[in-house]
């Protein structure tokens, strides 16, 4: 029905009004160019007369070689809209921190015109470049594009999920550890496990430089590195003295706010006890001229972080408190192997490791991997006395 | 004919980031001393160094077309010597070693219908999913519903006259790719009914077994049904997650009459003050009114006012709920408190209130 003619797109029609960028607009440009956008646009307006989606159960399509980076996507409603009857998606693997030059974009852009719909995501939930939208026999040729020009495709399925990083020290005074290049060298270490599904399910890594934690990392992945320091909040106290003057309420809007009234301010001096400090990173946020993370930089490990599906969400815990910058890709890296051979070898299909975590407990999850107990894991002992002792502390 | 085969090249993982980033920023990488906001949406980054660099920060609506990408791209070359990166909200930024340039990029984005805005606290770009775009398994579309919710609050991106910053994010369904679990306000579709079993194709597509086992309360039994192999599911044991159909087409979810949304609301990532957190539920049902969601942009709306009237500075939404307690929220609210806000999935308990600390 629709072929080349653009669709009437009534419904739709309303969401290219007001102030906000509106992904209709998005679609109708490259619709000029592109008739599989007219197709797409023809049966979203459909699913909004319905309130009803029209793509079908992901078939399994993708590249040569590769177990993931694909998404594959069929209408069921292909009669009506045949220029989507394919729509599948390729997920790119962005550079680390979703850093890019104008030739760079271009030249994926350009790809993306001779071989699918011309959309994409910049980016996808999980860090990705998304190209949305392309027939089974356009994936190998965008591939080898794709490679020639320095890019390859992320994680999909029970694979390394495309890592990602925040900021970091390419433009953040907080950043505690390089991000961006902890998160290159962990992709480019786990080329295998992203793109041949090994696991019972996704892993995911993701880097944030401080604990105001810009990628969401303690929601969001499987293994959480969060920067911190061990050492003192530095700072410089003519720059408290300027915030002060210019009308900043240090104490109600600093001390008063620190989770460990851990700071005291007499009208000229600000005095930190640093041994009580959490390294929250209030104080820091609020005069970043005058409070800066410590010099004794590094990371914190947690592990365990996830959506709803299945057994509930769940945020990621501590794991390691602190490691020394230095050793962060080596220490993350050894650890890793050992969950996942532990997670390979009792995990459950579609388990996430933080799930096998609450099901085999977190003592047995440590003794798995070898490491000691620490007071920094929990939030509180137990409170019930159900304790399963061990063979060996017994008598 | 014959060539030599090219080599197919794998595995390569992405462009090293080094190659893109702004000399201001390989000079000074690592050397940053602090920062101030200039204005809503533009940042200047000053680096031990002395050196200065400014970003202009744009919202989009995520998906893009190439054509508008090569827009971007010709910002960058205008104002930016080509350089620039998206954010983890999807916003786009331009950076920029010459405050001079501030001003005409900001006129360029705004002729072309870019915001320039999101930083501290403002209402920053809302993170989604697919929705009905792209997705088999959305009980609602996410494109729309960001795009009708953030034209309503557009003055808050624009601006940073809130208490604090504040994160909204769309899932189009329980499997909250857009994780929404520890946003601000979270608007999440979902299912009301059990699927719709078929039966004619359940034992060509699926896997028994698995299906079985991808049911995290165990509602789904095997069954034979008009001599085939297939499944029942125990009604009322199901919560309508769609994990079965996740793993089986033959147990379809979509239902216009009973689809629709949910609002939740006081999660946080950071750790700034309190703790991360989990949303929590405000609104367990609004309806699926596309193209413009009325119900729900009013719904996230109140919030987001009620919010801003009564938080105190630095007070992001779940800290001012703690302060003020839930009965309060509520109240300020006006939103309905029902038996669907109290928890009966596994560790209940947790949420009940185990004190007598009350307000009245």
């Amino acid at each position: 029905m629709a072929d080349n003619d653009k669709p009437k797109t009534e419904l739709l029609d309303e969401l290219e009004k007001g102030p906000w960028p509106s992904f209709v607009r998005e679609i109708k440009r490259a619709g000029e160019t592109n008739p599989m956008c007219n197709d797409l646009l023809g049966q979203l307006e459909l699913s909004y007369k319905e309130k009803k989606g029209h793509w079908k159960h992901g078939g399994i399509v993708g590249v040569l070689g590769y177990g993931g980076g694909v998404i594959g996507r069929y209408s069921d409603v292909p009669e009506q809209f045949p220029k989507v009857a394919h729509f599948h998606t390729l997920r790119v693997n962005q550079p680390s921190g979703w850093f890019y030059t104008s030739e760079a974009l271009r030249t994926l852009c350009d790809i993306w015109e001779r071989h699918g719909s011309g959309l994409t995501n910049m980016h996808g939930s999980t860090g990705d470049i998304i190209f949305l939208g392309t027939k089974t026999a356009e994936l190998e040729p965008t591939f080898k594009e794709l490679t020639e020009a320095g890019f390859d495709l992320g994680g999909s399925g029970s694979c390394v999920r495309t890592p990602s990083a925040c900021v970091g020290r390419a433009r953040c005074e907080w950043a505690c550890y390089d991000t961006l290049k902890l998160c290159d060298n962990l992709t480019r270490a786990y080329q295998d496990e992203m793109h041949r599904p090994p696991f019972p399910y996704k892993f995911k890594f993701k880097c944030s430089g401080c604990p105001n934690d810009c990628v969401a990392s303690i929601a969001r992945s499987d293994l959480s590195i969060i920067g911190t320091w061990k050492d003192d909040i530095q700072q410089d106290d003519a720059a408290v003295a300027e915030y002060a003057a210019g009308g900043l309420d240090i104490q109600k809007e600093v001390c008063d706010l620190c989770p460990t009234q851990c700071m005291d301010w007499d009208g000229q001096k600000l005095a930190i006890e640093n041994r009580e400090c959490v390294r929250c990173m209030h104080c820091i946020n609020v005069m970043p001229k005058a409070l800066a993370p410590g010099k004794e930089k590094g990371a914190t490990l947690l592990i365990g972080s996830k959506a709803p599906i299945m057994q509930g969400a769940l945020l990621s815990s501590v794991l390691v408190p602190f490691v020394p910058e230095d050793e962060l890709l080596d220490t993350v890296k050894e650890l890793v192997s050992r969950v996942w051979e532990f997670w390979d070898e009792y995990g459950k299909n579609r388990e996430r490791v933080g799930e096998l975590i609450q099901r085999v407990g977190m003592a047995n999850f440590l003794d798995a991997i070898g490491l000691e107990p620490a007071p920094e894991m929990i939030a509180a002992p137990r409170d019930n006395p159900y304790i399963y002792f061990q063979p060996e502390d017994e008598k | 004919m014959a060539t030599a085969p090219t080599k197919r090249i794998t595995d390569i993982g992405p462009p090293h980031y080094e190659k893109f980033l702004h000399p201001l920023i390989k000079k000074n990488y690592g050397q940053w001393k602090y920062h101030e906001t200039l204005a809503p949406g533009v940042l200047c980054h000053v680096a031990h160094s002395g050196d200065r660099l400014y970003t202009v920060r744009a919202g989009s609506p995520r998906l893009l077309s190439i054509q508008t990408i090569r827009f971007f791209a010709d910002l960058a070359d205008k104002y930016c010597g080509g350089y620039l990166r998206f954010t983890s909200r999807n916003n786009v930024e331009f950076l920029l070693d010459d405050a001079g340039k501030i001003e005409p990029l900001k006129k360029d984005l705004a002729d072309a219908g870019f915001p320039v805005g999101g930083t501290n606290n403002a209402i920053s770009n809302i993170v989604h999913t697919q929705g009905w775009v792209h997705c088999h398994s959305s009980a609602t579309d996410a494109s729309g519903l960001v795009k009708s919710v953030m034209d309503a609050l557009c003055h808050h991106f624009t601006s940073q006259d809130l208490p604090a910053k504040l994160r909204i994010a769309v899932a189009c369904c329980l499997n909250m790719c857009g994780a929404v679990h520890c946003s601000d306000i979270a608007i999440l579709g979902i299912h009301r009914k059990p699927p719709k079993i078929r039966h004619d194709i359940l034992a060509k597509v699926c896997e028994v077994p698995t299906l079985i086992a991808s049911c995290p309360t165990g509602a789904i039994r095997p069954a034979t049904v008009d001599g085939k192999q297939s499944v029942e599911v125990v009604e009322e044991q199901c919560m309508f997650c769609g994990n079965c159909y996740t793993v089986c087409p033959a147990m379809p979810m979509n239902d216009p009459e009973n689809d629709g949304i949910s609002i939740w609301v006081g999660g946080k990532v950071s750790n700034a003050r309190s703790a991360p957190k989990f949303t929590k539920l405000a609104i367990p049902f609004v309806p699926n009114n596309p193209p413009r969601w009325p119900e729900v942009v009013n719904a996230v709306v109140n919030i987001v006012n009620v919010y801003a009237e009564n938080a105190r500075k630095h007070e992001r939404l779940g800290e001012w709920i703690e302060r003020i307690g839930w009965p309060r929220f509520f109240e300020r609210t006006g939103i309905e408190f029902t038996r669907y806000h109290i928890d009966d999935f596994k560790h209940a308990g947790l949420t009940y209130a185990r004190s007598t600390h009350l307000r009245f």
